[in-house]
């Protein structure tokens, strides 16, 4: 356990590093630093002392180490649209973002999970037929137009929810919210079901193979054997054996949610990270760019290993194999 | 292992006809109606996109056949110089049809060179690693498994935000984003190949690694690749036109489906919804045939499903 551990640790090192290495490559040795760090209203003088305070007049090796300093000290340039700390902006809009990916995992796991299980118990009933070829309508739609439609039958035709923006927010233990004022449950529906729905087909169908795989087991024929109820059965003995797939997948997830919110929250306005980028992009903040490059990948490579370490203390398969490879 | 190659098939006998593998993949796949309706829509799809200039109602890029008094309106509307906008026209009096009928080119176009070109290397890097084995392997998979933790829409993100924008970086994208899914799935069945006594014998014969590599191993690789590269090509296209739709994926210059619904998007909330709509459409039913399609071929191609 602990060599995997150490192992997984050091690969993560690793990732953290070359993709670094990418990001300084691409903004700051390809393009010209000079005109993506110092804003083009500045004079000469100003221009000078800031070439110098960037150290851009060092060699490459030494100014990637300046680089990498710069951000451990969490500095990584100003943003020029909104002339505060890139990092800073960035922060501030993680909330709103891990809100929305957390609101729509959970409504594609509650939702994905019973209509999969039900479609693998029973895989010729015309529900389940009907519950699969949904998913794969829900694996074609692109996100972000089943996004302008939502909005226009809820918003516009119908007038029930609201289409922009984040709504009312509320602090709970210290964390705003808008997950608990009524407005701000209005506001976030839409988006959420929007990011949800690409993730709802891929649960819904997990849980299926799980169920149908985990059906023909002996353990299940030896439940039943038991006489426990096939309520029991399906819903401890199968159950606990769906969720070891569901896990790895639900945790990839989740990064995965965080990454495509650039999507939903551009086409709903949601005042996010991802929409900050995608509008950082048009602006040629690169500051900004930069910032949020480095924090997604970082939280990423968080969210992998957590996902990994987690996998082997709930298969040790999966750690004894890579103990001996 | 069903192969569907065409030269390990038997020639046909003059009477009854004899079960080849392309006979039998054929009435395989041909069992299921819904892949066969997937496979008339796609393959009318990929007409249409393919002699779109000569059936377009309008050249929708050529200034002189438009005219701006013909913007934004609804479908069914007639236009001052009396053809019909059977899907309405946008703010600049194009019309959506022929606008779709251009954009699915491109977006066809698009999706099927980047898959092709992350067929290429995936397929080279996969084999590679199969046949090398030891570290080569270990390090190449590693490699695969850490790109392919990282979602799609964020390497196209991180690539397209160092690189910018224009349709050879987004190629370049789409292409570094699929790649790994190739590799795997090549070296997954390499592997199992590369045992078989025939590549054996291809080496006891002298032939070269290359020779063996691309002529022995690879073909007997390639069914799970064909549904790989179906399944991708829908992925593509949905990736090329969320790009687009973001506004960091072509320029517009190359109107995408993805720019066209993008550009439909600032009319929706005032109620003009079909600039955006069926564009939508269009991208959702090309999406769909493909991947019905490419589910009716995973089944009929995987040899744990052969009866």
């Amino acid at each position: 356990m602990t060599v995997f551990i150490i192992r997984r640790l050091m690969q993560t090192a690793i990732v953290l590093v070359v993709m670094s290495m990418i990001v300084f490559v691409g903004v700051f040795a390809i393009g010209d630093p000079t005109a993506i760090l110092i804003s083009a209203d500045s004079d000469m003088i100003e221009r000078e002392r800031a070439i110098a305070a960037l150290g851009l007049d060092k060699p490459l090796w030494e100014q990637y180490l300046y680089f990498v300093g710069g951000a451990f000290r969490g500095d990584l340039g100003k943003s020029f649209v909104f002339n505060m700390p890139a990092l800073q902006l960035i922060l501030q809009r993680l909330p709103a973002t891990l809100e929305l990916a957390f609101a729509a995992l959970v409504i594609a796991i509650f939702v994905g999970v019973p209509l999969g299980m039900y479609a693998g118990y029973r895989p010729e009933s015309p529900v389940s037929k009907a519950i699969m070829a949904g998913s794969i309508l829900g694996f074609s739609l692109p996100t972000f137009w089943v996004g302008l439609m939502m909005i226009m039958v809820f918003a516009v035709q119908l007038g029930w929810l609201p289409s922009t923006g984040r709504g009312h927010t509320a602090t709970v233990f210290g964390v705003t919210t808008s997950l608990v004022t009524p407005d701000g449950l209005a506001h976030v529906l839409l988006p959420a079901v929007n990011l949800a729905l690409l993730k709802l087909s891929l649960v819904c169908r997990l849980a299926r193979a799980g169920m149908r795989e985990n059906m023909l087991m002996d353990y299940v024929k030896f439940a039943r054997a038991k006489g426990l109820t096939a309520r029991r059965v399906v819903m401890v003995h199968v159950f606990k054996n769906i969720l070891i797939p569901l896990v790895t997948v639900t945790g990839l997830e989740l990064g995965n949610l965080i990454a495509f919110s650039v999507v939903t929250e551009t086409v709903f306005a949601w005042p996010g990270m991802g929409k900050l980028i995608i509008d950082s992009i048009n602006n040629l903040d690169r500051p900004v760019i930069v910032a949020y490059l480095l924090v997604t990948v970082s939280m990423f490579v968080f969210i992998n290993l957590a996902v990994d370490i987690l996998y082997s203390v709930l298969d040790p398969r999966v750690r004894l194999s890579e103990a001996k490879g | 292992m069903a192969t569907v190659l065409p030269h390990e098939g038997v020639e046909s006998a003059p009477v009854a006809p004899v079960e080849t593998p392309w006979r039998r993949f054929a009435a395989d796949f041909l069992e299921s109606p819904l892949a066969v309706a997937g496979l008339v829509v796609l393959l009318l799809i990929v007409g249409i996109a393919l002699v779109a200039p000569f059936i377009s109602p309008q050249n929708p890029y050529d200034l002189n056949q438009l005219d701006i008094m013909d913007g934004n309106l609804p479908p069914g509307a007639k236009s001052a110089p009396g053809y019909i906008y059977w899907l309405g026209s946008d703010d600049q009096g194009r019309d959506m049809l022929s606008g779709i009928f251009y954009g699915l080119r491109i977006s066809l176009g698009v999706g099927v060179s980047s898959a092709v070109l992350a067929l290429a290397i995936g397929l080279t890097v996969g084999l590679f690693a199969a046949y090398a084995g030891g570290k080569v392997e270990g390090f190449l998979m590693r490699v695969v498994d850490i790109q392919l933790s990282f979602p799609a829409i964020l390497v196209a993100l991180i690539l397209l935000a160092v690189l910018g924008e224009g349709t050879w970086k987004v190629i370049a994208a789409l292409v570094t984003v699929q790649w790994a899914y190739y590799a795997r799935t090549v070296r997954g069945t390499a592997l199992v190949e590369r045992r078989k006594e025939y590549i054996e014998a291809a080496l006891c014969l002298g032939l070269s690694h290359r020779r063996v590599m691309f002529r022995h191993l690879l073909p007997n690789c390639l069914p799970p690749l064909i549904v790989v590269a179906t399944v991708q090509v829908a992925h593509a296209i949905a990736l090329e036109a969320t790009l687009s739709f973001l506004g960091i994926g072509l320029p517009i210059t190359s109107p995408s489906l993805g720019l066209l619904i993008a550009n439909g998007f600032e009319y929706l909330l005032s109620g003009k919804y079909w600039i955006s709509f069926f564009p939508g459409v269009a991208l959702l039913v090309t999406i769909v045939s493909i991947n019905l399609v490419g589910d009716q071929l995973r089944d009929v191609l995987n040899p744990r499903l052969q009866k």
